[in-house]
């Protein structure tokens, strides 16, 4: 007796989207499939299936404008298919590609952003490295320095944590003009995946289905994007969006993580009766509802003002990344919980959710981070009369 | 999302402003002063509601969704909403008679003979304040065990047994009550729902103080209470129906209203202005404070959502009432520990009147209030999840021989 929960926020249009997207990750990223990567595949993606969701979905460039050769849509298209990626755990870098670089160029490069936007859209994915081996997520604690300038600028060092870098054919590297510091000279730069003096290293990882990778530079030429040294705004508006898209990929996983824990209360028998009829385990799936309740209207609503326009949306990227990266821990935790022995397994997928919670919570900047973010931003905001 | 008022929506909610601005006064931002407790100021408020009740019959503004006939505006359910946000903005002694007006009138429309429905004007006047008589000392959450006995005595019922947690018993003309008039069926068939009237001899109220020392519930002993026969509601043996219609009336009255903003901003406010923000952990704890409001407001923006477009709400409510029991509770907390050793203190002597300490002290209004929040897990689980219900042994046996605490 599969859960149904209302839908929420869900157009007829959108809703039947929703669905495609479902149908094709169920018949094309079975759980038996992302495991055959995970367990074998040193790039830790599967390039049929970007293949398949890029061309037959148009995914790639699915809220990339149609000028820029994407599809048109809205943040909240990407968000659903998002959401359906992060249930089906399919290893494919659509949040690095488009949820997480896309937005960045976009954002940086403005008028000149077709050039780089185009190969995105029809599949050629993309990934962001800003993080260092330091893990500030804060684009102002980026050290890595650009050398030369114009046609001829290159890099050399590193940078840590990348997402999907195995995917990537473009790798689009924040770097910083020599002697500056904070948000200045921030500066954006493509690096091509066959460049000179590029070598990504795969550590092993926490997430099983989506590993972070090191980039090692060595006098590795790259393009300037955008202005060189005037990055930071467009970095932060974009790094805002993946937030907000990251946690429509986190919502995703702990509708997952919530019916499977329903689903087993209500099918598991001990004591001559379903588990889920007692209340410790009933109150668990109740607190699970609960926080999967609070984490969709919050992510959604982060969604929805970036597509507006309001400019709160900053704000509320914090609030719904604050609010989800604990939630869809202490989701997994206790969905695997409920799952009693079988829940500690190799072979039941709950560790798999759990090691995805675990990242995302990590992922451009964990609740501590957020809260702090908000604080600060409502106080000042009520200094100056703002709020 | 919310969308914005329609034309007619706007033009009600000017109507209601300016009814408002003429009757009312907006909330002032002044010096905090402490709560008063007291009998008296209860008296005193009580005396104001019935003021506002009756200033509000006169304006038409009494019960907005109940139909002309009886007293009401005949609106809709939109109305009513835009009415409460915009009364929020006004101080005015909005609470038990308007509260209690929700759970009864709905009832007794819905299950009430013409001779009782008669009742419903002067409800709507504040003539007669109704109190509502449920929980007993043996019926908490288990409601249908109630114990207080309702005997039929020619054509009248007479009335032994005691009640607890009954708001302004002390202030009510009338009273709701639920009975046991048979103990040898099975518990919820041998419940009656009954009109009674709290002037008489054998009703006794007494006080029930809180642990925050208010006054606002009451124990009410029975003894040879008489109510006519025809004012038992929907029939003798079946008034558990009328009851959990009332009882889903309740939740959405159940609250506090509180004359000190409450909301993590003016915490966040509190602790600049103290010089608390160069804390990393007092940051950290405002932060998750703000983005719980925040989610909590998204949230009632889709309850709120699906009353202006007509449909089921798509969050079920019992998911607000506990966080806002649990989130509530957790920042006046935060408050608390915000105010550091001053934190000590109360009332007057405190920080921001006091106001905080009340709030903390109050948990029990929202966690145990309206049902537990244990009960609305079991119903969020039962009714949301569809998991299922316990085992349960007071089914099938009279209830007479259910085993009870007492």
């Amino acid at each position: 007796m599969p859960l149904e929960l209302a839908e929420f926020n869900l157009s007829e249009e959108r809703l039947e989207f929703r669905d495609t997207l479902r149908r094709f990750f169920e018949a094309n990223a079975p759980i038996t499939e992302v495991r055959r990567v995970m367990e074998g595949d040193a790039s830790g993606h599967d390039p049929g299936l970007w293949r398949l969701a890029s061309e037959e979905l148009g995914l790639a460039g699915i809220a990339i404008s149609e000028d820029d050769g994407g599809q048109g849509f809205g943040l909240k298209e990407l968000g659903i298919a998002l959401g359906e990626a992060g249930r089906s755990l399919a290893p494919i870098p659509l949040f690095a590609s488009a949820g997480l670089a896309a937005r960045v160029v976009q954002h940086v490069a403005g008028d000149g952003a077709s050039e780089w936007l185009a190969p995105i859209a029809v599949g050629r994915a993309a990934t962001l490295a800003w993080v260092e081996a330091s893990g500030g997520w804060d684009p102002g604690a980026v050290s890595l320095e650009m050398q030369g300038s114009g046609d001829d600028v290159r890099l050399s060092g590193a940078k840590h944590f990348v997402l999907d870098a195995g995917a990537a054919e473009t790798l689009f590297v924040v770097a910083r003009m020599p002697g500056s510091v904070g948000d200045e000279g921030l500066s954006l730069l493509a690096v091509s995946g066959d460049a000179s003096g590029l070598v990504r290293e795969r550590p092993e990882c926490v997430d099983l289905t989506r590993p972070v990778w090191t980039l090692r530079f060595d006098d590795t030429p790259a393009r300037v994007v955008g202005a060189p040294g005037a990055a930071a705004a467009g970095l932060r508006r974009g790094l805002d969006e993946a937030t907000a898209l990251l946690c429509a990929e986190m919502e995703g996983g702990m509708r997952k993580v919530l019916e499977t824990a329903v689903d087993y209360a209500a099918e598991r028998f001990q004591f001559s009766r379903p588990i889920g009829s007692f209340q410790a385990i009933k109150h668990k799936c109740a607190d699970l509802l609960i926080d999967y309740e609070g984490s969709r209207t919050a992510s959604d609503g982060a969604i929805v003002a970036h597509d507006d326009g309001d400019p709160e949306a900053g704000l509320l990227s914090s609030v719904a990344k604050s609010h989800l990266g604990p939630a869809y821990v202490r989701m997994a935790t206790e969905s695997g919980q409920i799952q009693g022995g079988v829940g500690y397994t190799w072979e039941y997928d709950a560790h798999l959710y759990f090691r995805r919670a675990l990242a995302s919570k990590a992922l451009l900047g964990d609740a501590s981070s957020h809260r702090d973010r908000l604080a600060r931003d409502v106080a000042s905001r009520l200094e100056s009369g703002e709020a | 999302m919310r969308r914005a008022d329609t034309k007619e929506e706007a033009a009600f909610r000017a109507e209601v402003r300016e009814w408002l601005e003429a009757n009312a006064d907006r909330r002032a931002v002044g010096p905090p002063v402490p709560l008063d407790h007291s009998p008296e100021a209860e008296a005193r408020h009580h005396e104001a509601a019935k003021v506002w009740q009756r200033k509000k019959f006169e304006g038409g503004w009494a019960a907005i969704t109940w139909p002309v006939e009886y007293g009401g505006r005949g609106g809709t359910p939109i109305q009513q909403m835009i009415w409460n946000e915009e009364q929020a903005t006004f101080d005015v002694p909005a609470g038990f008679i308007a509260a209690s007006l929700g759970m009864i009138g709905p009832a007794l429309m819905r299950f009430g003979t013409e001779e009782q429905k008669a009742y419903l004007p002067a409800m709507l006047r504040g003539d007669e304040v109704w109190c509502q008589l449920f929980s007993e000392p043996e019926a908490g959450s288990d409601l249908a065990a109630v114990r207080t006995r309702g005997e039929v005595d020619g054509d009248e019922l007479v009335i032994n047994g005691q009640k607890v947690w009954t708001t302004s018993a002390n202030f009510a003309e009338k009273g709701f009550i639920v009975l046991r008039t048979n103990p040898d069926v099975p518990k919820h068939d041998g419940i009656s729902f009954a009109l009674i009237d709290m002037r008489q001899p054998g009703v006794e109220v007494r006080p029930l103080v809180t642990m925050r020392g208010d006054r606002h519930f009451n124990e009410v002993f029975l003894t040879d209470v008489r109510t006519p026969l025809d004012h038992v509601v929907n029939g003798i043996d079946r008034g558990w129906p009328v009851t959990t219609f009332v009882l889903m009336n309740e939740g959405a009255f159940i609250g506090t209203s509180s004359p000190v903003d409450t909301s993590a901003k003016a915490l966040i406010e509190y602790a600049s202005d103290a010089g608390r923000l160069d804390d990393p952990i007092a940051r950290e704890r405002l932060g998750e404070a703000y983005a719980r409001d925040r989610v909590l407001g998204q949230l009632q923006d889709r309850l709120k959502a699906a009353l202006l477009d007509g449909r089921m709400p798509d969050v079920d409510g019992s998911v607000l009432k506990i966080l806002i029991a649990e989130w509530g509770h957790e920042r006046a907390e935060l408050a608390n520990w915000l105010q550091g050793a001053d934190g000590l203190l109360a009332g007057a002597d405190a920080p921001v009147a006091g106001l905080w300490q009340d709030k903390v002290l109050s948990r029990g209004l929202m966690s145990v209030g309206g049902g537990t929040l244990e009960v609305h897990r079991n119903g969020l689980g039962e009714r949301a999840l569809r998991l299922p219900k316990e085992p349960r042994f007071d089914r099938d046996t009279a209830f007479r021989d259910l085993k009870t605490s007492g």
